[in-house]
């Protein structure tokens, strides 16, 4: 298969097709429009729906409804969008309906601005709404792996119930790469008995719903989602592993943070400095096991995120004290350069062996 | 012989109402579901209820149903209509829900002509949260916010909603009822099938206002209520189709 | 000849079938039920005409009402 090139935005809207997802619901907002722009003419094309929402608070409910019609389904938006959604992420969370969410991270806070930034890593994997739950949060660092990644999004859903985020930011969404896109194959999608789609003989109706009135029932279904995260965090973990050999000082970044620490990394190694880098593609079930197995072995761990610091707090609790661990980030949609984190790799490791 | 002429319709589980004594949700409910019943459509028909006194409706109607958040009754259906077009999809909200937090939701999802049905209950004011002005309230009227009466210079003034959206190209039917007395219960139900029979024929957005009473939040006995209703709510609110496609009339 | 049936066990009281009987026949009871309301009930039931109009007021689905139909099935 020939490759094609393919931007960002554009990529998430075909990797979502190629999933099977045929209803498209969202509110126009910059960084992410192209998406929209391509579902628009897209969707039509394979007897999907695209649907332009009033706000994004609509779109979101939406997306509850397909959900909960049964179908594969999908909204998008940047930031500031994201904060409008949480009170129906939170709802589809509650109802235990799979969808897929994508957030095109802008700067902030408030209005901030258009470029790119990292600052959503806790309203992404934190819960991000009201109540105890967790996204699944996808985070490609490549057009290619966009294309990868919105099949296991929409896979993931499905199997758990749960909303899955695929998280990325102003650059990931609009540069372009080429990508190999595969063949075009049909989706085996998931029976979903428990969907409100008329009763068709059934004799007991299907609710989707989110209220259970009595605390002892809510209690429980608090139990059911945790036992099913437990499920998530030992399973769904996914990394990446670059340059760890012998690395006295690792990296953890994700998005296109990572893709700035590989070439730094790159420029570490060639000056003698044994530097490597962990890039975690699941945000949420973070990748706590290879960070508490490499905190073993390392002198550091330095995290670089494009925000203030929010992943980092989840890699000192996968270290867990075992070693020290470092930040260096820029934010309000600055992207770190390559120069400054090496220039923070070289002060780390300029010490010497660790004690 | 003996035969029954008034029982429980199909559409309706076997459960007890929630509702407090007098309040008339109950009866718009039995409408909903003898229209439910005589189009033939329980198997088919999927139904979303508000927050609001009706947030329970999941347990009385007989058909697949969804629970909405506050207000985003119109833009779940939308989703449920875009992805199943063949199913008889409505929505059941009251004044707080589609009037004031779900305005945006209401208005747009008629706007675009959505083919799905919106019950709207207005009893102007805020029954489950405790008695609060809503968007319906009239003035002068008591709640718990407008202790001394809605006063327009603090409030504003009430929403006619069925009005306001008779003016959207794509609500193509819009009508006004009452359940005070048994003769507007039955012209109730006769406009409520209306508003399914619009939906059935894919000729747009169809919506019914039904002025409502809430003798708890009112402070009033349930006959004394249905005659404030009639006496207040209906020479602010006229009651009427406002809206009409020909291929019903 | 007609005939109404309540279900005194879902009754809560409110008096808006009373209002309507127009041969006025519907009482409250002087015994509670479970939840603590009077139930409304039917005396000189031989008067109903079966207008349902009682049914028709009732929020809670509490009155049945059957009616001598002619000729049969």
């Amino acid at each position: 298969m020939s490759k094609i090139l393919m931007k960002g935005n554009e990529a998430i809207g075909e990797g979502a097709i190629r999933a099977g997802c045929r209803y498209f619901f969202g509110y126009p907002i910059t960084p992410q429009s192209e998406l929209p722009h391509y579902l628009a003419k897209r969707m039509p094309e394979v007897g999907g729906v695209f649907l332009q929402a009033e706000s994004e608070v609509s779109a979101i409910n939406m997306v509850y409804g397909a959900a909960g019609a049964g179908m594969r389904v999908m909204t998008s938006s940047s930031s500031p969008g994201l904060s409008l959604m949480q009170e129906g992420i939170s709802y589809l969370v509650g109802a235990e309906l799979p969808c897929v969410i994508v957030n095109i991270m802008r700067g902030g806070p408030g209005l901030g601005n258009i470029a790119p930034a990292q600052g959503d890593y806790f309203q992404s994997t934190k819960g991000g709404g009201h109540g105890d739950y967790k996204l699944i949060t996808l985070a490609p660092e490549s057009v290619q792996e966009i294309i990868d990644l919105m099949a296991k999004a929409f896979d993931l859903a499905d199997q758990y119930r749960n909303p899955v985020m695929l998280l990325g930011d102003g650059i990931l969404g609009q540069m372009m790469e080429p990508v190999e896109l595969g063949e075009i194959k049909e989706v085996k999608q998931a029976d979903k008995p428990w969907a409100a789609s008329g009763m068709k003989g059934r004799s007991n109706s299907n609710i989707i719903n989110s209220l259970y009135i009595n605390p002892e029932d809510c209690e429980k279904l608090n139990e059911k989602l945790f036992a099913k995260y437990a499920e998530i965090t030992d399973k769904e973990q996914i990394w990446e592993e670059y340059q760890l050999d012998g690395a006295e000082i690792v990296l953890v970044a994700y998005g296109t943070a990572a893709r700035i620490c590989k070439s730094a990394v790159d420029k570490a190694r060639a000056k003698g400095i044994k530097a490597g880098l962990i890039r975690p593609v699941t945000l949420w079930p973070f990748p706590a096991k290879v960070i508490a197995k490499i905190a073993q072995s390392v002198n550091c761990l330095l995290t670089v995120e494009m925000s203030m610091g929010q992943m980092v707090e989840d890699v000192r609790l996968a270290a867990n004290g075992v070693c020290p661990v470092h930040f260096y980030g820029r934010s309000g949609g600055m992207v770190p350069e390559v120069a400054e984190v090496l220039a923070k790799i070289e002060e780390l490791t300029a010490g010497g062996d660790r004690e | 012989m003996m035969k029954k002429i008034f029982t429980r319709p199909k559409a309706l589980t076997d459960a007890a109402f929630h509702y407090c004594p007098g309040c008339t949700h109950g009866i718009i409910h039995r409408l909903v579901a003898e229209v439910i019943d005589e189009l033939g459509a329980a198997d088919n028909t999927v139904g979303v209820c508000p927050v609001g006194c009706a947030v329970f409706a999941y347990n009385y109607f007989n058909v697949d149903m969804f629970q909405a958040s506050h207000g985003r009754a119109p833009a779940v259906a939308t989703g449920i209509k875009r992805a199943l077009p063949d199913r008889l999809v409505f929505t059941y909200q009251g004044d707080g829900d589609l009037a004031s937090i779900g305005t945006a939701e209401i208005v747009h999802a008629a706007a675009r002509g959505e083919k799905f049905t919106t019950i709207f209950v207005n009893n102007a004011v805020y029954g489950m949260t405790g008695g609060q002005m809503a968007p319906t309230t009239l003035l002068g009227q008591k709640t718990t916010t407008t202790p001394k009466g809605r006063d327009k210079d603090n409030n504003g003034y009430p929403v006619k909603v069925a009005e306001m959206l008779s003016t959207l190209d794509g609500a193509a039917y819009v009508a006004r009822v009452s359940v005070h007395n048994p003769t507007h219960v039955n012209k109730a139900k006769k406009v409520i099938k209306k508003a399914f029979e619009v939906q059935i024929k894919g000729l747009g957005f169809a919506l019914v206002e039904v002025l409502s009473s809430c003798p708890t939040n009112w402070g009033m006995a349930p006959n004394e209520a249905l005659k404030w209703l009639e006496d207040n709510m209906i020479p602010f609110y006229p009651l009427g189709v406002y809206k009409e496609p020909a291929e019903v009339k | 000849m007609a005939r109404v049936t309540f279900r005194e066990e879902r009754c809560k009281g409110c008096e808006l079938c009373i209002a309507v009987c127009p041969e006025n026949i519907i009482i409250l009871a002087d015994h509670i039920n479970a939840m603590g309301f009077h139930p409304a009930t039917v005396v000189e039931q031989e008067k109903c005409k079966g207008c349902a109009m009682c049914a028709r007021m009732c929020p809670d689905l509490v009155i049945e009402v059957e009616r001598e139909v002619a000729g049969c099935e």
